[in-house]
C-alpha cells in the first residue's frame, strides 16, 4: 500500500483550496490539492453574477464600505453569523477582489459619463464619474444596501478560477485529479491526512499531512433539484462528521436560489434581477412589491424564494407539462445588455430551453442552491475538535453567512477563506510541534478499513441498490425538508431518511468493472450522503423557530430568547442512525449589530432578553465616538483586526476614501 | 411545446473500452431508451447508467454547459453532452470518447491532464511585473473595451472540441491547439502580463505552436463557446513571423 507524504494535504480544487494551497506554498509549505475533477471544472466556476467587496466605484455603490457590507451580511444571516468573522470578511474582500484583478481576472470596467439603467423596472440615466473610469465595476443583488457586487459579464467563477487555477500551476501546486477522500487519518485528537482513492485506477493510496483542509464545497446533491453541480454530493462534510470528533455547523441551513430554470434546476444568476430583470406570475403581473415593497425582487433569497412559493401556493404560478413555475422577464434589458452582461444565462435559456430570453420571459422556480452549514471551525478555519484539520469555503462553518447567505458573498468567501486560512494553515505548519510523527500501523489500520469497506460491498451478501437509495432521499429532502418546512413533515423524513440509512449498510454493488466502477462510487457516496440528510432534516426537526432559509410553519417567528445559537452535529458511533446535537449560544453582548427587523421579509420575531440593554450600550457608544470616526466607532464595538494574519490586516483605499 | 405525442425511442451506440481491463477490447454497444420531453445526453446517459448498465464511464459536472467537462463525439462531431437535446439528433446516435486524450474509459478521457501539460508548457498565467501587489490600495484601471476582450478569450472552458477536432493534432501529439494558441492571444493582449512578443515566439513560433497549423479551423466552427479562434490564430501567426523574421 502506497504512503504519500506532504506538509498541507488540500482535499478539493475549487477557488478556496486553490488560494489555500498557494498561501501555503507561499510560505514555504509543499501543498497536494486532491480534486474529483480538473481543478478549473470545480463547482466555483458556475457562480455567474459575482463577488462582492465594497469598492464602491459605481455611483450607485458610492459611500460603501465595510461597515455597510458587514451590516448587509449580518442581516442577511438573520443574525446567525459570527459577526467577528463578517468583519474579518468584510475588511478583507476588497484585498480579495484587488489580488484577482492584479493576477489577470478581467473584471468588468467601469466606464465614464452616462449609462441607462434599469431600475424598479424603470430606465433610469446615471453618471459615473471620470475618477472611476477603468477601475472594477459594481453591479446590484439582493439583500444590498449599495452596488457592490464585482463581475466579470455573467461568468465571474468561471474567469476567477481560470486565473486562480493558473496562478497555482505557476506556483507548480500539483492538482492530483480524479482522485477522492474517502475517510480521514486521525486518532482521536489529531488530524493526519487521509484515505484517497483514484478515480481511474482504483487503487486507495494514503496521504500523510502535518494539515488537512476540506474544500469540497457544498451538498446540494442531496435535493433532487439542486443549481449544484453533480459532484456537489457533500462527501467532504460526510468524511469530517465520520471522525465522530469533528463537528458540523447549522446543516439545517440551506438555501434555496430564487431563479433555478425550470424543470433543470439550473442557475440563471441573481444578477439578471440585480441588473432589472422582474418575476412575474401567470397574469403577467409584477408580484414581489406585492409582498416585499421596499426590496421588491431584491430582498434576500430566502425572502423571494418564499414569497415565490407563496404565491405559487395561491395558483397564481403558469403550467407547462412539467407543472408550476414563475417567469423571470429580463426582457426591458435589452439585447446588447443580455448578450454582454447576461451571456451566460443567454446561452443556458437558448441551449436548455430553448428560449430567447431578449424576447421571451424565462420560467423559473427556487432550487436548493447553497449549504451554509460546514465543518465547524474557529475563525482561524481550524476545528476546534479535530487538531490539525482545517476548512474554507462552503464546506465550512466559520461562520459568516449564518442561516442566509447573501448573493455575492460565496464566491468571495471562497477566495478571503483560502487566503485568511492558507495563512493560519502555514502558521501551524511552521510550528515544529506540529511535526506528523505517527505509527505506519494507524495508517495502515486505515487503508484496510477503507478497502474492505468496498470488498465488501462488491463481494457481500447484500441486497440494496445505491441509486434506488439515493432517489429515495433526494425525494424526502425536496418534499419534506425543502424552502417550507412543518413538524410533522421533518418527522416523517427524520425516520424515512434513518430507515434509509440502515438499509444503505446493505447496499450490493452488481457491476465488477474494473478501475473506477462509477456504481461502486454510487455506492459508498450515498451511505454518506444519507448520514448528512438525516443530519439536515434532524438539525430541522429540532429548531423550533425560523431564521433565515429555515422555516418553519409551525414555528414562523425567529425566537432569539431561545434559538440564538448554532447547531453542533457529531456522529458519535458508526452504528448510529441520528447525529448528536449540541448547541453553541451566540452572545448578544458582544455584538456589534445586535439582533433587530432586516428591513425585508416578517418583522415578527422574539427578542432576547440581553438585546435591548446591548443596543442601548451601542448606541451610546456610537453617539460618544462619532467624532473619531467610523474605525474608532467599529474597534471600541467588535475588535477583530488582530485575528485577522498580518498581511491582510489594514484599512481599503477608495475613490472617496483615501489614506 | 405541446407534444404529447408517443416519444420516439432512441437507440444510442456508445463505443465501450475499459483500458483498465486485460481482456477488454473496443466495441460498439447499443442501448436503447425512450426519449422524454426536454431530454439532454447527460439525462440520457444517466438514465442508461442507473437502468441498464452500472459500469458505463463517462463525465459530467455542471451539466449546464460551462465546465468543460462532457466532451464528446456525438455522431462524429466533437460536442458538450450535457447541453445537446435528444430532440436534434437522429434516432440512432453514434457516441465516442474524444480522440487525442488519454482514454480514461468508455466516454471518459482525460482532458485535464493534457490541460495541465498544455498550460506547463505554454505557461499560462499572468507573469506579474512586481512581486507584491499592495493590496490595500486601489487596483490599476484598465480600459472598458479591453477588459471586455480579454474577458471574450478568457471564456475557453478547456473542453477540448478544439483539439479533438484538429487535423494537425491528430498528426503532431506536441500541438498546442487552438486551446494553446488561444491562451497566447488571451495573455498578449493583457498589459498585466510582462511578457513580450519575442517570449511568446519562444513558446509557439514553430510547428507545435502556430506555424504547425494548417488553416482547417474545425475549432472555430466546432468551439462550444463561440471563441473566435480563426481571426485569434492568423493574428498571432501574423505577429509571431513578425518576430521571426527580426
Amino acid at each position: 500500500m502506497k504512503i504519500i507524504y506532504t506538509d498541507v494535504l488540500i482535499i478539493g480544487g475549487g477557488l478556496a483550496g486553490l488560494r489555500m494551497a498557494i498561501g501555503a506554498k507561499r510560505r514555504g509549505h509543499e501543498a497536494i490539492i486532491l480534486s474529483l475533477v480538473p481543478a478549473k471544472r470545480s463547482h466555483s466556476k458556475a457562480a455567474q453574477g459575482g463577488m462582492q467587496a465594497s469598492l464602491g466605484n459605481v455611483i450607485k455603490g458610492q459611500g460603501d464600505n465595510e461597515d455597510v457590507h458587514f451590516e448587509d451580511t449580518v442581516r442577511g444571516s438573520d443574525w446567525g453569523a459570527d459577526q467577528q468573522v463578517v468583519r474579518m470578511f468584510v475588511n478583507t474582500a476588497p484585498k480579495a477582489v484587488r489580488e484577482l484583478a492584479a493576477w489577470g481576472v478581467p473584471w468588468s470596467r467601469v466606464r465614464k459619463g452616462d449609462r441607462e439603467v434599469i431600475i424598479n423596472g424603470q430606465k433610469v440615466t446615471i453618471t459615473e464619474r471620470d475618477a472611476a473610469h477603468g477601475l472594477l465595476a459594481q453591479r446590484d443583488f439582493g439583500g444590498t444596501k449599495k452596488w457592490r457586487t464585482c463581475y466579470v459579464s455573467d461568468g465571474t467563477g468561471h474567469a476567477m478560477i481560470t486565473a486562480m487555477a493558473d496562478q497555482a500551476i505557476a506556483a507548480s501546486i500539483p492538482v492530483h485529479e480524479r482522485t477522492e477522500a474517502l475517510a480521514l487519518i486521525h486518532d482521536g485528537g489529531r488530524c493526519y491526512g487521509a484515505v484517497v482513492r483514484d478515480l481511474i485506477t482504483g487503487q486507495l493510496t494514503a496521504y500523510v499531512a502535518k494539515a488537512t483542509a476540506i474544500a469540497t464545497g457544498g451538498a446540494g446533491c442531496l435535493y433532487r433539484v439542486t443549481t449544484n453541480a453533480v459532484i456537489c454530493e457533500g462527501i467532504g462534510h460526510a468524511i469530517a462528521l465520520e471522525t465522530g470528533v469533528a463537528t458540523l455547523g447549522n446543516m439545517e441551513a440551506v438555501q434555496f436560489h430564487p431563479t433555478g430554470i425550470f424543470p433543470a434546476g439550473i442557475l440563471v444568476t441573481e444578477g439578471c434581477r440585480g441588473d432589472g430583470g422582474l418575476l412575474k406570475d401567470v397574469d403577467g403581473h409584477r408580484f414581489m412589491p406585492d409582498y416585499e415593497p421596499e426590496k421588491k425582487e431584491l430582498a434576500s433569497r430566502d425572502v423571494v424564494s418564499r414569497r415565490m412559493e407563496e404565491h405559487l401556493a395561491k395558483g397564481k404560478g403558469a403550467k407547462n407539462r412539467f407543472g408550476e413555475h414563475l417567469w423571470l422577464d429580463i426582457t426591458l434589458l435589452g439585447e446588447n445588455h443580455i448578450k454582454h452582461n447576461l451571456r451566460e444565462v443567454y446561452e443556458i435559456c437558448h441551449y436548455f430551453l430553448g428560449v430567447d430570453p431578449v424576447k421571451e420571459w424565462i420560467p423559473v422556480r427556487p432550487a436548493q442552491h447553497y449549504t451554509m452549514g460546514g465543518v465547524r471551525t474557529t475563525p482561524t478555519g481550524e476545528s476546534p475538535t479535530l487538531k490539525g484539520l482545517f476548512s474554507a469555503g462552503e464546506a465550512a462553518c466559520w461562520d459568516m453567512h449564518g442561516f442566509n447567505r447573501l448573493g455575492g458573498n460565496s464566491v468571495a468567501e471562497t477566495v478571503v477563506a483560502g487566503m485568511i486560512v492558507g495563512e493560519f494553515i502555514s502558521d501551524f505548519c511552521d510550528r515544529s510541534e506540529n511535526n506528523v510523527n505517527i505509527p505506519t500501523a494507524l495508517v495502515h489500520g486505515y487503508l484496510e478499513r477503507e478497502q474492505a469497506k468496498l470488498t465488501a460491498m462488491l463481494t457481500g451478501r447484500g441486497t440494496e441498490a445505491a441509486m434506488d437509495l439515493r432517489v429515495a432521499m433526494q425525494q424526502i429532502m425536496t418534499a419534506k425538508v425543502g424552502i417550507f418546512r412543518r413538524g410533522a413533515d421533518l418527522e416523517q423524513a427524520v425516520d424515512e431518511l434513518q430507515a434509509l440509512l440502515v438499509r444503505s449498510r446493505n447496499i450490493r454493488v452488481r457491476s465488477r468493472a474494473a478501475g473506477a466502477n462509477p456504481e461502486l462510487v454510487a455506492a459508498y457516496r450515498t451511505q454518506k450522503m444519507l448520514k448528512l440528510a438525516v443530519t439536515v432534516a434532524y438539525g430541522a426537526l429540532v429548531r423550533t423557530e425560523s431564521r433565515g432559509a429555515h422555516f418553519r410553519e409551525d414555528y414562523p417567528r425567529r425566537n432569539d430568547a431561545e434559538w440564538l445559537k448554532r447547531t453542533l452535529a457529531s456522529w458519535t458511533n458508526e452504528q448510529d442512525t441520528l447525529p448528536t446535537l449540541r448547541y453553541e449560544t451566540l452572545d448578544v453582548k458582544t455584538m456589534e449589530l445586535p439582533p433587530g427587523w432586516r428591513g425585508y421579509g416578517t418583522k415578527d420575531y422574539t427578542d432576547h432578553p440581553d438585546t435591548a440593554a446591548r443596543q442601548k450600550e451601542v448606541d451610546a457608544l456610537r453617539e460618544k465616538l462619532a467624532p473619531a470616526g467610523r474605525f474608532a466607532v467599529q474597534k471600541a464595538l467588535l475588535p477583530y483586526e488582530e485575528l485577522l494574519p498580518p498581511r491582510f490586516r489594514g484599512p481599503n483605499e477608495r475613490i472617496d476614501e483615501r489614506f | 411545446m405541446a407534444d404529447d405525442a408517443a416519444h420516439r425511442t432512441l437507440t444510442l451506440q456508445i463505443l465501450r473500452y475499459n483500458p483498465q481491463e486485460p481482456d477488454s477490447t473496443p466495441r460498439m454497444q447499443p442501448y436503447q431508451l425512450e426519449e422524454a420531453d426536454g431530454m439532454t445526453l447527460f439525462i440520457a446517459l444517466n438514465e442508461i447508467r442507473e437502468k441498464q448498465d452500472p459500469s458505463l464511464q463517462f463525465d459530467f459536472v455542471c451539466r449546464a454547459g460551462i465546465c468543460g467537462s462532457c466532451g464528446m463525439m456525438i455522431n462524429g462531431r466533437p460536442g458538450l453532452a450535457c447541453r445537446t437535446l435528444t430532440k436534434q439528433l437522429t434516432p440512432e446516435t453514434t457516441l465516442a470518447p474524444l480522440p487525442v486524450f488519454e482514454l480514461i474509459g468508455d466516454l471518459s478521457v482525460n482532458t485535464g491532464k493534457w490541460m495541465r501539460h498544455m498550460s506547463e508548457r505554454l505557461a499560462t498565467w499572468v507573469h506579474l511585473k512586481t512581486e507584491e501587489v499592495d493590496l490595500q490600495r486601489i487596483e490599476e484601471g484598465m480600459e472598458p473595451e479591453l477588459a471586455d476582450q480579454i474577458y471574450l478569450l478568457d471564456r475557453c472552458i478547456e473542453c477540448g472540441c478544439c483539439v479533438a477536432a484538429c487535423g494537425t493534432a491528430r498528426m503532431r501529439e506536441d500541438f498546442v491547439g487552438a486551446v494553446g494558441l488561444n491562451r497566447i492571444a488571451r495573455f498578449r493582449l493583457d498589459p498585466r502580463d510582462a511578457r513580450e512578443d519575442a517570449a511568446y515566439y519562444e513558446l509557439i513560433g514553430d510547428d507545435s505552436g502556430v506555424f504547425g497549423c494548417m488553416s482547417l479551423l474545425a475549432c472555430h466552427d466546432l468551439c462550444p463557446k463561440d471563441l473566435p479562434l480563426q481571426t485569434q490564430i492568423a493574428f498571432l501567426r501574423r505577429k509571431m513571423v513578425v518576430v521571426g523574421l527580426k
